[in-house]
């Protein structure tokens, strides 16, 4: 069926509002979308790293979860998962889960549970290939703990422990790309995608991630007003900049295979993306304008390495 | 029937877990726990068992999936040493604090550094305080049935609990003795089935596992998990009551040897408690009033029970086979200690540090510690409360 997204909003929701997240968040976002992929007759279990989202959407008494859920450390979501999925395959083979019934394990982790810390036990659960789907909401920092760089962190960010000065422009490193790393670990789907439009990309990458047997990876540009620096109604205007730009490419590739999901008609320039954010201040300033070249050329450069992929 | 078998403690554990054939085992390798799941391998593959066997990529995550296995409603092992252990230790927390009752079977060795391979408690020690019941076991047949017992007391209601099944690296895990096995149906029928009342996995009412605990609630929570150790000292007894009628061998909270009338005595934990015995045993010889007590449980330490046992004994060893770096005393001690303090008739009491990463432990070596207490008991002075033994000097 095609998507509908009035269809789509009708769906019960999964994932509560009264949660503790910031206004303008868009991991709260990710989790109502995650959820609206999992088909009504499903049940879900939600393996989730220690972050943001986990200390916002399960502060005891309350749960905003209304599938089963369970967090256990910051690294080792998919771990923890792994073993979520060897309970539900033995209590399949042993009748104690029906035939007929659908659990899917979704695994939830911010950059920093994904990239860097958690990024063993991720690695671990895509070789050893177990039936689940990451979602990785990536807001390129560590951000419950105040926007602290991570490998998800963009070279020239202003984090707070990559500060501009007058010595520093900011981070000195391009961002590590999972997404690419995934794809060679040979997990049968892995999506790039964000929020924009009728979220239409999102459902249909996490909707086949989620339904195809395996170890699928789905990554979220998520972005973040405090820490990026933007007003919080800025959200998918910032989202459009950033796949505009080609900062954020949408593409997937299903079993090895590459396909670009969105080209955008006019490829505008990164400093585009970047004038929107505070975390990119600097970069305007006289005499920094080699960053914005940079900036510039990486996601150039990254784009045709993609197209080639792509073809 | 009992049979008569003869194998390493590694490979009792391991017959153990096969018998009762826990859900799901999820694996990483380390000396010298190594062989539990090289064991449990072969019988996945010759399919002796139907348990999911997962080989994850860290001690980290054997425990972690373990904790997902738990949580989502069935039964989980896993089996570690040192570094492993330690390496594990956060996700230690977690599983207390979760209230899933995991079983590891811990092989104890020696914490780097220099890197050491052999027996010693430093990795078991440092999880003291990490939540988990701790059992401890002399050799292969008290490992098996103490792995026997591991469930009924970790699954039970009011405890709720992971637990650690520790033997000695090398000296009890490689070493083959003769064993007393149990039949697999009188295993299965003893240990029973898992039935958690609350699972990721329960289809009628979906659970949230692992919340963000403010200072309004954290501390009920914990208060909580420190009664379910508590309870645990109960259940552990009604446990091995039922193992004693069922299988005929009686375990406690510790063993004491020779203790009725003992004017001197020796804590001491594992294998080498039976050096200590065979040292009483030439002393009492000589009508010299020497006893031991084996610890066999550590977590939860049964403070009242030991004092009550050291209360008229004139003078302690505690043999500590870790060394804490407090600067006055290894872990064994400051908890034995601490038992007696409300005695009012506290015996006198040494700490002696030995045996780490390895380091032989003989008659010869308990006698001399026996010797000492003989004249700290006959009034002489008590000397260095804390020292080590079987060092080479500078």
């Amino acid at each position: 069926m095609a998507y509908n997204l009035k269809n789509e909003m009708n769906k019960e929701e999964r994932f509560h509002s009264g949660h503790r997240l910031c206004a303008g968040c868009a991991a709260g976002i990710v989790c109502r979308a995650m959820m609206r992929a999992v088909e009504p007759e499903d049940r879900a279990v939600i393996c989730n790293a220690t972050g943001c989202l986990e200390v916002s959407s399960f502060q005891y008494p309350y749960t905003a979860w209304e599938d089963s859920y369970i967090h256990t450390a910051f690294e080792n979501a998919s771990a923890t998962a792994s073993g979520v999925e060897a309970a539900y395959n033995i209590m399949k083979k042993k009748g104690k889960i029906a035939a007929d019934e659908n659990v899917k394990i979704l695994v939830i982790g911010g950059d920093g549970g994904t990239y860097d810390i958690g990024f063993q036990s991720l690695s671990g659960a895509l070789e050893r290939g177990h039936d689940l789907t990451y979602f990785c909401y990536d807001n390129n920092a560590y951000m419950n703990t105040g926007t602290q760089r991570s490998s998800a962190t963009p070279r020239f960010t202003n984090a707070t422990t990559t500060p501009s000065g007058t010595e520093s422009v900011g981070k000195k490193q391009n961002q590590k790309d999972l997404t690419q790393i995934v794809v060679m670990h040979a997990s049968p789907y892995v999506a790039q995608t964000t929020m924009f439009g009728n979220m239409k990309d999102f459902h249909e990458k996490a909707h086949r991630a989620i339904y195809t047997k395996g170890a699928t990876f789905v990554n979220v540009l998520t972005p973040c007003p405090r820490g990026w620096g933007y007003p919080a109604d800025e959200l998918t205007e910032i989202c459009k900049l950033a796949i505009d730009t080609c900062v954020w490419p949408l593409y997937e590739v299903v079993e090895g295979e590459y396909r670009l999901t969105y080209e955008p008609k006019k490829k505008l320039p990164v400093e585009e993306f970047m004038r929107r954010q505070t975390r990119f201040k600097h970069c305007f300033a006289k005499g920094n304008e080699w960053t914005l070249e940079a900036a510039q050329e990486y996601v150039d450069k990254k784009w045709e390495e993609l197209l080639a992929k792509c073809k | 029937m009992s049979i008569r078998e003869r194998m390493s403690g590694n490979e009792a554990i391991a017959t153990a877990m096969r018998q009762i054939n826990p859900d799901v085992f999820a694996m990483f390798p380390i000396t010298p726990s190594t062989e539990i799941p090289q064991y449990y391998a072969q019988y996945v593959a010759d399919g002796r068992v139907d348990t999911e066997f997962i080989t994850v990529e860290s001690e980290h995550s054997s425990l972690s999936a373990c904790l997902g296995a738990e949580a989502a409603g069935v039964r989980a092992v896993t089996a570690t040493s040192s570094a492993g252990l330690s390496y594990m230790n956060e996700v230690l927390y977690v599983a207390a604090s979760s209230r899933l009752p995991v079983v590891l079977a811990v092989a104890c060795r020696a914490l780097t550094g220099p890197i050491n391979i052999n027996h010693d408690y430093s990795d078991s020690m440092a999880e003291r305080d990490s939540g988990f019941i701790q059992i401890y076991g002399e050799n292969n047949q008290e490992v098996y049935d103490n792995y026997l017992q591991a469930h009924r007391i970790a699954e039970h209601p009011d405890v709720r609990l992971p637990l650690m099944i520790c033997e000695d690296g090398f000296i009890t895990s490689h070493a083959i003795e003769n064993i007393e096995l149990e039949e697999d149906e009188a295993v299965k029928n003893f240990v029973g089935e898992y039935k958690p009342e609350n699972y990721l996995l329960k289809k009628e009412n979906p659970l949230a596992v692992g919340p963000y605990g403010v200072s309004n609630y954290y501390m009920e929570a914990r208060v909580a998990q420190a009664e379910a150790m508590k309870n645990a000292k109960k259940v552990i007894l009604e446990v091995a009551a039922d193992f004693e009628k069922t299988f005929g061998r009686k375990y406690g909270f510790f063993e004491e040897y020779r203790m009725e009338d003992a004017e001197i005595a020796m804590v001491i934990m594992g294998s080498c408690a039976g050096t200590a015995k065979t040292a009483v045993d030439e002393l009492r010889a000589k009508g010299i009033k020497a006893g031991v007590i084996k610890i066999r449980v550590f977590r939860p330490f049964p403070g009242e029970e030991l004092a009550e046992a050291l209360s008229g004994v004139k003078a302690v060893a505690v043999m500590d086979k870790s060394e804490g770096f407090s600067a006055c005393g290894g872990p064994l001690f400051a908890e034995t200690a601490g038992a007696c303090i409300n005695l009012k008739d506290r015996p006198a009491m040494v700490d002696i540090v030995f045996g780490l990463g390895g380091r032989d432990f003989t008659v010869e070596a308990a006698e001399s510690v026996f010797d000492r207490l003989k004249k700290i008991a006959d009034g002489g002075d008590i000397g260095e409360v804390y020292t080590h033994m079987g060092q080479r000097e500078r």
